[in-house]
Formats: C-alpha cells, structure tokens, sequence
C-alpha cells in the first residue's frame, strides 16, 4: 500500500479549458453536451501503475540523440526542459513518468497524418521519457520545436510548444497538457491556448528561459514545473481518512 | 487581509492533438524503433488468474463518426477485485493498458482480464469495472469513464445508482455478444451520450 491515502482533492474545472470551445473547431463535436457525473474518488481513482527504471533507456530522455542512439544530434536550438512534478499540497511526486513529444525544428511531426511541407530531419524522432527523481524534477535535453500552421481558421498557426504527459501515483491524476515559450507572440493568437479562460493558468503553461540552468557553449534551459492534484490529507495515521 | 493559503492549483490541461501516439504509443506510427520497451501493451502476462476477455468498441463524435485519432487508456484491479500494488494482487496483472482507435476503422480492442468487484472506503463493493480515460485532437481535457459488464451483478454499485435517468446507465454496460467477448461503444456527444465522470 502506498503511503498517500484519501482521496483526491476534487478538481477545479474552471481552471481548466473548456471542453466546448468554438474557436477551436474540432472541440465542437467531440465535447460532452451533458454534465460529468461527480463522486468522491474510490480505488479506482487512487491507485495507478508504477514504472521501474528498468524498462528505460540510456537516451530515452534525450531527443538530440535518441532517434539513432547517439549517432548524429538533431537539427536546431539545443535546449534543456527541466523542472519538478509537485501536487496541490506541495509535495513531490517523485518516481513518476513524465512524456514528452513535439515536432522538430520545423516544425513538422514525424507522424503519417503529418503531410507539412517543412522536412523531416533524419536524425530526429520527436519523444521523450522519463520518471522524476526523489525530490519529484525531471529533465529533457532537445531542441527547440518550430511553430507549424493547422487547418482551423483560415491562417492559424500553433506556437512553439512540447507536449507533456504525466501520471501521477493515480489514475485520478493523469494529465496531458503543453508547454509554451516564454515571449512567443504566437501564444495569444491560438486557439488552443484561448481554451484555458483563466489567463493565470494560461501562464503557468509558459515555460520561462531559465539562464541559471543553461549550459554555456552548450544549450539554453527552459523552466516547466507540473502541479498534479492531491489528496485531502491525513491529520492522524491512525485514521484511515482525512478529517 | 486573510491568511494566504499554501495549496497549488493543478497545471491546466490542453489537448493531446492528433498526434499523441508519438510520445505515447510511438510503434502505432512507425517510429517504435525508438525504446527498448514500449509501455502499456498490454494490461496481463500470461497466466493471469481469472476469465481472459476483448472488448471491442468504437469512440463517436456528435455527428456520429467514429474517432480514428483517439488513444484510450484503462486501469482495472485483477480478477479478485485487488489493485496492482496492494498486497496480495495478482503479479501477472499490471492492470493499465493504452490502446487507440484503428486510423483506418476507428475500432478499438482492449483484451484483459475480466476484474473483480472492488471494496468501497464506507464499506460495500462497487460492481467489476474498468476505469477508462479518453484523449484526442478536439477533447480539451481527457474524458473519464468506465466499462461495466451486463452479465454482473450492477445493482449495488453506488456510481451507477447516482445517475439520475436510468437509459444513461446502459451507456456504461459492455453488451456480451459471444463468450469472453463485450461490446463497448463510446459517444462523446448527442444521443445516447456515454455518462462522463468528475473524480
């Protein structure tokens, strides 16, 4: 049994995009008309797999290489995105897996749908993996994503970004989200971004440049911490609940 | 001024976009060359104790088509009703499984281990139940849901009793169409929408 009990703190939808958003046009028919069913977490909410360091690789959570193990770098700006997994209380969620995917420097995906007319680089895959440590940080050397356009409005075009997975302890936890750069002017024209209607959420999915941790001669850092929801905490361990 | 609380508030979800199987399911593009081990083949090992089961479906959107882009994944306890982790749980059952709709069909399968009934907190069961959890391109935040099963015994589970109009409750029940084989279909929007959980 795991040492985090109770269960999760409900989530604040508000802070959340709406799942029905005009702007973004595929959200129309494949968002819920009717109202979510809510009830307090159970087990089914609360537990959740957990990954060993074992299935993990050498470059797993380096993009530069990882697509040909180390034979040739990836074209473009070499970056580290690196920051901490922490939930609501402020705790550490260390030993969770962090994923992460992105187009190349140009902006196009190494995916089949993907037909932009910018090239894909040889030696560049696109994904990333890792599980945070002890204290709940993570890191990812790649290189910098290009904004790419999409069919949505007439001349839309999505800003850098990377997406990030992550789990959590639970099944309750699980969260996809993007991060952003700090100062792309593309940010405020995307409608994707625009679902998230509280701007201080917004911003706290823009990562800052982040110089302390940059590597002189070598990459730039980018800053990108995750807050994942908590349990309604234990007051007394000989209580099974929270109060 | 009141006291400052010290909670967080969770980063905000966005979309996992069209193309969520590169990070996530990199061998369903082609790229799977890139890991040693993929993770979340499969939710058993063989030997997993209980009755083996596939359930096939399909993820529809409000004008009726089928998702070809949608990744699903589902956690589930093993046969016993215990949960990975927990003392006791069967070690052939990792109990979490991502799988996608087909890009030509849009049909999904997931082939695991029928679950057992799971203990509530106040005491009681809920009814067998395989927690889902649905992203796409178009789904801002991802959906959660569950399969139940029409040849258990449903009514005590306390998820299903607190939904209000009683048609919606079979949104939820995989239909058995042959032995060891359920049917579950999933609609986002419109009717016969699949009820949608907040927890």
């Amino acid at each position: 049994m795991r040492a985090d009990k109770g269960p999760l703190i409900p989530r604040n939808r508000e802070i959340h995009p709406d799942p029905y958003d005009p702007g973004y046009k595929t959200s129309v028919a494949r968002s819920p008309n009717l109202p979510l069913l809510a009830m307090e977490s159970g087990q089914s909410e609360e537990t959740g797999p957990t990954f060993g360091h074992s299935k993990f690789g050498q470059y797993d959570n380096n993009l530069i290489l990882n697509w040909n193990r180390g034979a040739a770098p990836a074209v473009g700006e070499r970056i580290m995105m690196h920051g901490r997994v922490v939930d609501e209380n402020n705790r550490a969620v260390p030993n969770t897996l962090v994923e992460i995917w992105q187009a190349n420097a140009g902006g196009r995906y190494r995916h089949k749908k993907d037909g932009y007319l910018a090239p894909l680089d040889p030696n560049f895959g696109g994904c990333g993996r890792t599980l945070t440590d002890e204290n709940g940080y993570y890191q990812f050397l790649t290189i910098r994503p290009g904004a790419y356009p999409w069919p949505n409005r007439g001349n839309d075009w999505r800003p850098m970004h990377i997406h990030v997975s992550v789990f959590g302890h639970s099944f309750g936890q699980r969260l996809i989200t993007q991060m952003y750069f700090e100062g792309d002017p593309l940010i405020n024209l995307c409608p994707i971004a625009a679902t998230v209607k509280d701007r201080a959420s917004l911003d706290r999915l823009v990562a800052p440049l982040d110089m302390a941790h940059s590597r002189p001669l070598d990459f730039l850092a980018y800053k990108f911490d995750i807050v994942l929801r908590g349990r309604r905490q234990t007051m007394f361990e000989n209580r099974i609940e929270g109060m | 001024m009141v006291q400052k609380l010290e909670t967080l508030i969770e980063s905000a979800s966005q979309t996992a976009g069209p193309y969520v199987h590169i990070g996530l399911m990199p061998s369903y593009t082609g790229n799977g060359q890139i890991y040693d081990h993929e993770l979340g083949h499969s939710p058993i090992e063989d030997g997993a104790k209980g009755e083996i089961i596939e359930i096939t479906g399909e993820v529809f959107d409000g004008t009726g088509w089928a998702l070809r882009d949608a990744l699903i994944e589902s956690w589930q306890p093993d046969a016993a009703g215990n949960f990975p982790g927990n003392e006791g749980a069967d070690p052939a059952v990792s109990g979490w499984c991502r799988f996608a709709a087909d890009a030509d069909s849009g049909e999904f399968t997931l082939r695991t281990v029928k679950p057992g009934k799971v203990a509530l907190r106040g005491g009681g069961f809920s009814a067998p139940h395989i927690s889902l959890w649905i992203v796409a391109r178009g789904i801002n935040i991802g959906l959660q849901t569950r399969i139940y099963f029409e040849d258990e015994d449903n009514s005590g589970d306390p998820l299903l009793s607190r939904i209000e109009q009683a048609p919606r409750v079979q949104t939820l029940i995989a239909k058995k169409v042959a032995d060891g084989k359920y049917r579950y279909n999933i609609r986002l929007q419109g009717e016969g929408e699949t009820v949608f959980l907040d927890i």
